[in-house]
């Protein structure tokens, strides 16, 4: 019994020496973002400035437009969000549940597809972006991600276990294949949409290199981006650029508080697809 | 006869309903896949036609001095972040598979880096990479060493991105080792009690022979992250000092997109596919095993 207690004190003191350097950055941010700037630059370093800054947090869109970023990433994250949840379950559907020729063949072939990198495609895709005149324009983050292939794959796990009774009922009553998803499937995937819902919001909120490639302006760039940039004009204004690294994770940060548990789900899933 | 009109009118409707993917997947993967290649064959600023060279490019790369320097540093990247990372991963997990109080408020905290976005990552480290006042630094002081000018020494500039990618990574290895523990059954553990195996015997005859298969996807998948490195690169060091960062994805951004040499930046894209492709069948085969078809 002693034994037991002593490995369990071990045990909470190695996890608590772990979550402290896993949160120390986090704290250091958030810390930074409310010192002035004198004593961001004083040694020993301390937890908390003489006053806290909250004025750093208004200084973030002194000299960018911070608020269109933060406005262009939710448009960005949101459409995507919406269409390829749709596009997705379509095609999950299809794959689960209708009977065409080769159709497992071309899943598979449609399923390998997940593997080929974002780099390798980039030249030519920003050269289709330019000719569509898309460049500098925020449907150019968004297009290529309306559809996507591992979006259906996860869908189609999910239909896949939806017993066929369900399927047969919308038939009597003479569905045609679209009613029966909409009106049988659909409903029923909020587990599975939620999941997804996630893996495209995280992807989508944090993406950096196409928007690096695709966007020119200031005013049109996503949070990322402009974080990037800012760092290039206030070189060594820490307060400023941290409070702006902690509002572009805000969002995130309160999806994770609520739906922890999606979050790790969706994770485990996205280990099948990176 | 009746069977036959169903699968027809099916076959009709999946065209219809997989419009959008069918689309998105000719234009944007497909199509540039393809293209792709045909570029890293010719000479091609944007601006001026197209030039046909052959297998010019790719014979340049394997004189080219940063090229060869970038493949070195994506290897280098590579193991540096690879095995550390898993073993910490797979430890964490352990560790956090323990049924005490307070579990989940340790799993999120692990977990906390991988939903951050690589950019604000990056924002932060910098400014704990601070030779002066940066937090590092001054926890080294304390326990006497003196810190190195991490970011801006050639020296130190690679190990602190592999620092700062272990560091993020952590928490998502963490969560595939940790799915493939809880599938391991507890009677493996109880049995191994009876015979009276302590702690280590467990981890080593039960823990690490159970979660092979997972090791291997997490291997996989973590080689070809790091093959694709870039977002840190581009923003704490821009590459440098002296190249000591430059990876392969950065090298390709720069001959694309600062010096417009399109045919050349494609061939080290298919370098860069070449090298993934291996490790993407691989874990291909893994994963069909999962998918019921």
């Amino acid at each position: 019994m002693k034994k037991k207690n002593l490995s369990k004190a071990v045990l909470y003191i190695v996890l608590s020496i772990g979550a402290l350097i896993m949160i120390a950055p986090f704290i250091w941010m958030i810390s930074t973002s409310l010192k002035s700037i004198d004593e961001v630059f004083t040694y020993p370093p301390t937890l908390f400035g003489k006053t806290i800054r909250w004025d750093n947090y208004a200084r973030v869109s002194d000299r960018y437009p911070f608020g269109h970023w933060f406005i262009n990433s939710t448009i960005v994250t949101t459409v995507v969000l919406v269409c390829q949840l749709f596009t997705s379950s379509l095609a999950g559907f299809v794959f689960a549940r209708l009977k065409f020729r080769y159709r497992d063949v071309i899943f598979l072939v449609y399923l390998a597809t997940m593997m080929i990198p974002v780099h390798v495609t980039i030249i030519p895709v920003f050269i289709i972006m330019r000719e569509l005149g898309l460049i500098d324009k925020l449907p150019s983050l968004i297009l290529t991600e309306v559809a996507t292939a591992f979006g259906t794959f996860l869908m189609r796990q999910f239909y896949m276990t939806i017993p066929d009774s369900l399927e047969d009922a919308a038939k009597i009553d003479g569905c045609n294949p679209f009613g029966t998803f909409w009106r049988i499937f659909l409903p029923l995937s909020k587990p599975a949409l939620a999941t997804l819902g996630i893996f495209i919001f995280m992807g989508m909120w944090n993406d950096f290199i196409r928007p690096l490639i695709f966007i020119n302006s200031v005013e049109n760039m996503t949070l990322t981006l402009g974080l990037a940039n800012m760092k290039g004009m206030y070189a060594t204004d820490w307060p400023v650029m941290m409070a702006g690294a902690f509002i572009s994770m805000i969002p995130i940060l309160i999806v994770f508080l609520f739906a922890q548990d999606f979050f790790v789900k969706s994770i485990t899933l996205t280990g099948l697809k990176e | 006869m009746k069977k036959k009109k169903l699968l027809d009118r099916d076959s009709t409707w999946s065209f219809i309903l997989l419009m959008p993917n069918i689309v998105i997947f000719l234009v944007f993967s497909l199509i540039p896949l393809i293209a792709s290649f045909f570029i890293s064959l010719t000479d091609w600023d944007l601006l001026t036609p197209m030039q046909w060279v052959g297998f010019t490019n790719y014979k340049e790369l394997f004189s080219d001095d940063i090229f060869l320097k970038s493949l070195w540093n994506t290897i280098y990247f590579t193991l540096g972040t690879v095995p550390i990372g898993i073993i910490i991963s797979l430890l964490l997990a352990v560790a956090v598979n323990q049924r005490i109080k307070g579990i989940k408020i340790f799993r999120a905290a692990f977990f906390l880096p991988v939903i951050a976005s690589w950019v604000a990552v990056g924002l932060m480290w910098m400014w704990m990479y601070d030779k002066q006042f940066g937090l590092l630094n001054y926890f080294l002081d304390l326990i006497g060493i003196k810190g190195p000018p991490w970011l801006s020494s050639i020296k130190w500039a690679m190990p602190s991105i592999i620092i700062t990618s272990i560091w993020k990574g952590i928490g998502f290895n963490m969560m595939l080792f940790l799915s493939g523990l809880q599938g391991i059954p507890e009677s493996y553990y109880e049995a191994a009690d009876i015979d009276g195996a302590g702690w280590f015997g467990k981890f080593m005859h039960i823990t690490i022979p159970c979660l092979s298969h997972t090791t291997l996807f997490v291997t996989i998948i973590s080689i070809i992250n790091s093959f694709q490195a870039f977002d840190l690169v581009y923003l704490m060091t821009f590459g440098g000092p002296a190249r000591a960062t430059s990876v392969l994805v950065f090298y390709l951004y720069q001959c694309a997109f600062r010096y417009f040499r399109m045919g050349y930046a494609s061939a080290i894209a298919y370098v860069i596919f070449f090298m993934i492709l291996i490790f993407s069948i691989v874990q291909f085969q893994l994963q069909k095993k999962r998918i019921t078809v």
